[in-house]
């Protein structure tokens, strides 16, 4: 059973409309005893760091979540999601976050550059992964975020985009994965990243 | 680096697809379903959706348009029209949008962009204006499908959406709107220069090179248009084939 929190931020519906279309079993829950069952807990997530991690907190699903990443289930964040997994974000202040990967969260400097960062862009190849076996320097996904890991654990780090800086797209440390763009979103490409998804978790 | 996007618009009443020529006019269509699942696969970047219905009941048909194209397609959608209040936002997220515009309510109620920003963040915010150049060769602020004078300045008027949360503004010409002539390429610019938001041409599309313009003179982010597309005028991958050969970043 895969578990997709709901913290009560954002739209979750279309990460589980995604999983679901793939033939995933997807639960959408915030029960602790749930969520300690998963196989895979996804965390999606739109909105700002402030309110969601300050959600995690209320529901009592951080201390859940960071045991059961130490057991080894699979974490998966999306967007905002990926980066709760991270010590820290300065979004709109200073916020710890799960501390499950190494790094910080930071605003694009958009002195020179539109913020968000919202469209399609380039995945570039940092390393190979199970994750992305069928990914190239040639696919596309989507983004929006206004923030992005800045991290010295490069090891995490699979594929990149460009946008002014080197933006983290695809992370993962053992059970614990990332993605700041939305696969849901991001038409064959995402079917492909969420299916390969399917094969590592199921 | 971001690609440009391209993104077929669908007006949708009665649960059908129509495309009116400078507002007026309109001829019937598609099914708006089965014409977004057809233009995701042909390559679409996006899709938006504008409800030009009136009543209550159609508006209900709407949603459950919404809906089923949410459940359909996995590429991101933007829904505008008869968006009044935070609740028609949230009805509209709920039911799996992407991004909600909101044009004449934004111009009476400016809050109302605040708010729904707080409430779901900017990226799912579009302000849509449409503008029309006036004698003094400056570009004004209308509503009510281009009837009604706001008495805005266009590029004033940007500038406060986004200040006020607007994440993207979609800018539509009423003088070009249909004409097939090429879309208003000074105001799309002079926009463009002026916010940090990406901008959306929408208006006056007729052959390939018109998306061209925008796009890089216009200093365009996005180019939108319906007709060129729903009459199979030109078709999105060629056309994205073309924007390429000129050096403009696209998703192929």
């Amino acid at each position: 059973m895969i578990v997709i929190v709901d913290y009560g931020v954002g739209n979750i519906r279309n990460v589980e409309r995604a999983l679901t279309k793939l033939g995933m079993e997807v639960i959408v829950t915030r029960d602790i005893e749930m969520i300690d069952q998963a196989k895979a807990i996804i965390l999606p997530g739109v909105g700002a760091f402030r309110d969601a991690i300050g959600n995690l907190i209320k529901y009592d699903l951080v201390d859940c979540l960071k045991r059961n990443a130490e057991k080894g289930t699979w974490i998966v964040g999306i967007c905002l999601g990926m980066q709760l997994l991270y010590d820290k974000s300065y979004e709109d202040g200073e916020y710890e976050g799960l501390g499950l990967l190494r790094g910080e969260i930071v605003k694009f400097d958009d002195s020179d550059l539109k913020v968000p960062h919202m469209g399609w862009n380039r995945l570039i190849k940092q390393r190979e992964d199970e994750l992305t076996q069928d990914l190239t320097d040639q696919d596309y996904v989507y983004f929006v975020h206004s923030y992005y890991l800045k991290s010295d654990d490069k090891e995490q780090i699979i594929f990149t985009s460009s946008y002014g800086v080197d933006v983290p797209a695809i992370v993962r440390k053992d059970n614990i994965i990332g993605m700041q763009f939305h696969p849901e979103k991001s038409g064959a490409v995402g079917v492909k990243i969420l299916r390969n998804l399917k094969e590592l978790i199921v | 680096m971001l690609t440009k996007r391209i993104i077929p618009c669908l007006d949708v009443r009665n649960g059908r697809v129509v495309k009116g020529t400078k507002f007026t006019d309109i001829r019937d269509v598609d099914d708006p379903v089965v014409l977004a699942a057809f233009y995701a696969q042909a390559g679409a970047d996006e899709l938006v959706f504008y409800d030009i219905t009136a009543s209550s009941d159609e508006r209900e048909i709407f949603l459950d348009i919404v809906k089923k194209t949410a459940d359909t397609i996995d590429i991101p959608f933007t829904i505008g029209g008869g968006i009044r209040s935070l609740a028609d936002f949230d009805r509209l997220m709920k039911a799996g949008a992407d991004k909600v515009s909101i044009n004449s309510p934004a111009v009476n109620d400016p809050q109302l962009i605040k708010e729904a920003a707080l409430r779901y963040g900017s990226q799912c915010v579009v302000l849509s204006m449409d503008v029309k150049k006036n004698d003094k060769g400056r570009w004004d602020v209308y509503v009510k499908g281009g009837r009604e004078y706001t008495g805005l300045d266009a590029i004033e008027w940007a500038k406060r959406g986004v200040a006020l949360g607007a994440g993207e503004i979609v800018l539509n010409s009423i003088d070009t709107d249909g004409v097939k002539d090429g879309y208003a390429l000074e105001i799309t610019r002079e926009i463009s220069d002026s916010v940090r938001v990406p901008v959306i041409a929408s208006g006056g599309a007729g052959n390939m090179e018109h998306f061209y313009e925008v796009l890089t003179d216009g200093k365009a982010d996005a180019a939108l248009s319906a007709s060129v597309f729903h009459f199979g005028e030109i078709e999105i991958r060629k056309l994205k084939e073309y924007l390429k050969k000129k050096g403009v970043e696209v998703r192929l």
